[in-house]
């Protein structure tokens, strides 16, 4: 375990020299803080419920940047090394593969949750700052969509890990993290929504929804966030897709969990047999 | 002598090529040895597989106790290595580099500071690597492999980069961990460099091991020659063809320098005849024959036997 956490450690220290954390960190808040005051536009500014909106935008924002962002640092994360030749020496020190793997992963994923909490506790402070009224209730919600924007992250930095694993060069790892994106953010979606508008109700049934649903970690995220609190689901539009799928929030929970722990299995298991 | 390191037969395919075919060698404490071969015998692939980097297709390892193939790594903590083409993250600095190392090995945060004064980098210690130049990070390499007084150090080409003066120390540093007995197991194309350097001989040649033994041994085993050079005196000239013809095979140089072959058992009478006081001889020079020219003869030998 120790050696897992001088890796994290060094991992945390080259996230801060070569400012990935400062880079993350301000966009994440940067955006936030932009859509916090635009986006309580609609509901204006005397709304009982501006933390809610916020979780809205924010977890829309979350579903777009965070597996980018994690995608990004992740791809390079073992392929990279080799290429570069840091791999070769770091392997031939007394540490084990997995907890290279492990190390990288925990130091990482510290990186992207201290950018997020600090991007998005900065948009949520700042509201407070202007004097709304924020229910107890909408601050769980809030700290619950702070959370699963951390274990979405986690996902998308094991899947990867999965790729730098097993490709042979940067630059075939990079496409394929660049398309394995464009998948679950933008195509799977789409194909979704128009199998659904094809279909009719016919064939695809709940329990065929709820698989379709959990087989994509943003969209376990998605139903997590906007359906399951009452308050904010009213805002996000998704009331009615949250009664189809009868998905409960630990569930939901429970398969972005796996989502980060099947692929960094996965990842584990390829670097251990990989040759240098 | 206690084993640091054995090879029992140890083979590497990667596909169709055979990088590595049948290599069997055990090296002691106390023992320095020279890897030798050309790019591609198979030098960086013994190394790798001593380290646990890939694999064996067949045969057996054992480092420091370890079996490297099926993920042992405790005895790393007593080994050292300075791969080829050494390579750090450029973003944090040489100290900085060298204590995530040295965590590793669970070694104390004061011999940072010695080693990184040892390899000369004390001045550049607070500046990140990627203002160094080439041979600033090879002694950053070698401060590494010396991390935490080695039992085993496997440097693969561990001087390319460095000056003269800086290979010096650096074979000074070998010197004294072999004193204290550690094995040193060096690669190079540098065969003079080895030569006065290395106790033992190890020529790889296309993944098969074709000699292994002291210089002395290799030089008994080659028969190679050694070059005798006389510098004749004026008159001695034309009495040359004479007086050389029972040694068989000279010629001449330059002028008044004659340079003979002598086979191992003709070395010594021609030796005598040479400083004989009625001998045309000004001057004498004797080479053995040097690590390349044993390095050629066992290429030869193993070419020509295929």
């Amino acid at each position: 375990m120790r050696n897992v956490l001088i890796v994290a450690r060094k991992e945390v220290q080259e996230g801060l020299r070569n400012r990935w954390v400062l880079a993350t960190t301000l966009l994440l808040a940067t955006l936030a803080l932009t859509l916090t005051f635009l986006g309580s536009a609609p509901t204006g500014s005397v709304g009982v419920r501006a933390l809610d909106v916020v979780i809205v935008s924010l977890s829309s924002l979350t579903i777009f940047l965070l597996p980018l962002i994690a995608l990004l640092i992740s791809h390079d994360a073992i392929v990279g090394e080799m290429e570069r030749g840091t791999m070769l020496l770091l392997l031939s020190y007394p540490v084990a593969r997995w907890q290279v793997l492990l190390g990288k992963f925990i130091g990482h994923l510290a990186i992207l949750a201290f950018a997020t909490l600090l991007g998005y506790g900065a948009a949520a402070a700042a509201l407070a700052a202007t004097g709304a009224a924020i229910e107890p209730q909408s601050w769980a919600a809030f700290a619950a969509m702070v959370g699963s924007s951390v274990l979405l992250g986690a996902a998308f930095i094991a899947i990867g890990y999965l790729v730098s694993a097993l490709v042979r060069d940067r630059g075939t790892a990079g496409g394929i993290a660049i398309g394995i994106w464009l998948l679950f953010v933008l195509i799977y979606d789409m194909a979704f929504l128009g199998l659904l508008v094809l279909d009719q109700g016919q064939i695809v049934s709940g329990a065929v929804l709820n698989a379709l649903l959990l087989l994509n970690p943003t969209d376990a995220y998605r139903l997590f966030n906007l359906a399951g609190f009452a308050n904010v689901s009213s805002f996000s539009g998704m009331a009615g897709l949250a009664d189809s799928a009868s998905l409960s929030p630990a569930a939901l929970l429970l398969a972005l969990a796996l989502w980060a722990l099947l692929p960094l299995g996965l990842a584990a298991l390829a670097f251990s047999r990989r040759e240098l | 002598m206690t084993e640091t390191i054995r090879l029992e037969q140890v083979a590497k395919r990667y596909g169709r090529v055979e990088a590595v075919r049948d290599a069997s060698f055990t090296l002691r404490a106390g023992e320095t040895i020279a890897l030798v071969g050309h790019n591609g015998a198979g030098k960086t692939t013994l190394m790798k597989l001593m380290l646990g980097l890939i694999r064996p297709t067949a045969g057996r390892i054992e480092v420091l106790g370890d079996d490297p193939s099926a993920g042992e790594f405790a005895g790393r903590r007593e080994l050292g290595y300075l791969p080829e083409n050494v390579s750090f993250n450029t973003s944090l600095t040489g100290r900085e580099t060298l204590a995530f190392y040295a965590r590793l090995k669970r070694r104390p945060a004061r011999e940072i500071g010695v080693l990184l004064e040892r390899v000369g980098l004390a001045h550049a210690a607070d500046r990140r690597v990627c203002t160094y130049s080439k041979g600033m990070r090879q002694r950053l390499g070698l401060a590494q492999a010396l991390l935490g007084e080695p039992r085993a150090l496997l440097l693969d080409e561990p001087t390319t980069g460095l000056d003269p003066a800086l290979r010096a120390a650096f074979y000074d540093i070998v010197e004294e961990l072999r004193g204290r007995g550690a094995t040193v197991l060096l690669s190079s194309h540098a065969l003079t460099e080895l030569e006065e350097r290395a106790g033992r001989v190890i020529i790889m040649n296309q993944g098969i091991k074709v000699a292994d033994g002291t210089i002395d041994e290799l030089r008994r085993i080659a028969r190679l020659p050694t070059r005798i050079r006389l510098k004749v005196s004026q008159n001695g000239v034309d009495r040359l063809p004479e007086w050389l013809r029972p040694v068989g095979s000279w010629r001449r140089t330059n002028g008044r320098l004659v340079e003979i072959d002598a086979p191992p058992e003709g070395k010594i009478e021609m030796l005598r005849r040479a400083t004989d006081p009625a001998a045309p001889v000004e001057d004498l020079d004797v080479v053995p024959p040097t690590l390349d020219e044993l390095y050629a003869h066992f290429l030869r030998t193993q070419e020509a036997a295929r």
